[in-house]
């Protein structure tokens, strides 16, 4: 399955083993894992909670691999997205890419992750000591996705 | 002979994050009585209402539909039994 939504941990190793696994034409293993920041410096830090719309969320990242699939010269793509609570140093994605070399291979995972941020159905709320906020789309996430 | 009714459209609404607290409710079947609706439709429909749903549907507000899972355009038409589903600008990752 190249994408997966679920409220448990990844094992990015694990998860890498088994992308390449059979195929020996791999020389470039590109990998992203983006994780929950600690935004207070304080000793009383904040939870995360991801929000999906399931069905949307799941169709539209299998979209994004398929468009991954078909612009770079690449062999294989991994998805992994997290969803409901999670607290400061837990991991949320994981965006796997296999290919012959490292050019095609480190595009793809940015162009993944790029189109991710911009297009897969996912909103965080941010919990505090000051109450509670959805986080706020950025325009350099906009930005990014435009450059492809 | 034609049946008022066979026009009706009738749509499962979803609503999503901040949009879902913001209307105070997950979703609705709303029921239209246009020959061949738009999103824009759905969203005038919505925003008569008045309240939140006029705040939030307001023109230039940043707010996204989906019809079945797929991301809508405003001017994209709705079938009867349409999914519609209205979110704020994503955030994951």
């Amino acid at each position: 399955m190249p994408v997966r939504v679920q409220t448990g941990d990844f094992d990015a190793g694990r998860e890498i083993a088994s992308l390449r696994a059979g195929d020996r034409g791999v020389g470039a293993i590109a990998v992203f894992v983006g994780t929950v920041r600690d935004r207070n410096d304080d000793a009383d830090v904040g939870r995360l909670t991801l929000e999906h719309y399931p069905g949307m969320t799941e169709a539209a990242l299998e979209d994004i691999v398929a468009q991954a699939k078909r612009r770079f010269d690449i062999h294989d793509v991994l998805v992994i997205h997290r969803v409901g609570p999670l607290a400061p140093g837990d991991q949320i994605v994981l965006v796997a890419v296999t290919g012959s070399h490292r050019g095609a291979a480190f595009d793809a995972c940015e162009f993944t992750m790029d189109y991710l941020k911009t297009r897969a159905p996912f909103w965080k709320k941010e919990r505090s000591k000051d109450g509670e906020r959805w986080v706020e789309a950025r325009a350099s996430d906009d930005e990014a996705a435009a450059r492809w | 002979m034609r049946d008022a009714t066979e026009t009706a459209v009738r749509l499962r609404l979803v609503y999503l994050a901040r949009l879902r607290e913001a209307f105070d409710s997950s979703g609705e079947t709303l029921m239209l009585d246009h020959e061949a609706p738009t999103i824009d439709d759905v969203a005038g429909r919505l925003r008569a209402r008045g309240g939140a749903w006029a705040d939030e549907l307001a023109p230039g507000r940043a707010v996204r539909f989906a019809v079945n899972h797929r991301l809508a355009r405003r001017d994209d038409t709705v079938s009867d039994g349409d999914e519609v589903a209205i979110f704020p600008p994503v955030t994951g990752g």
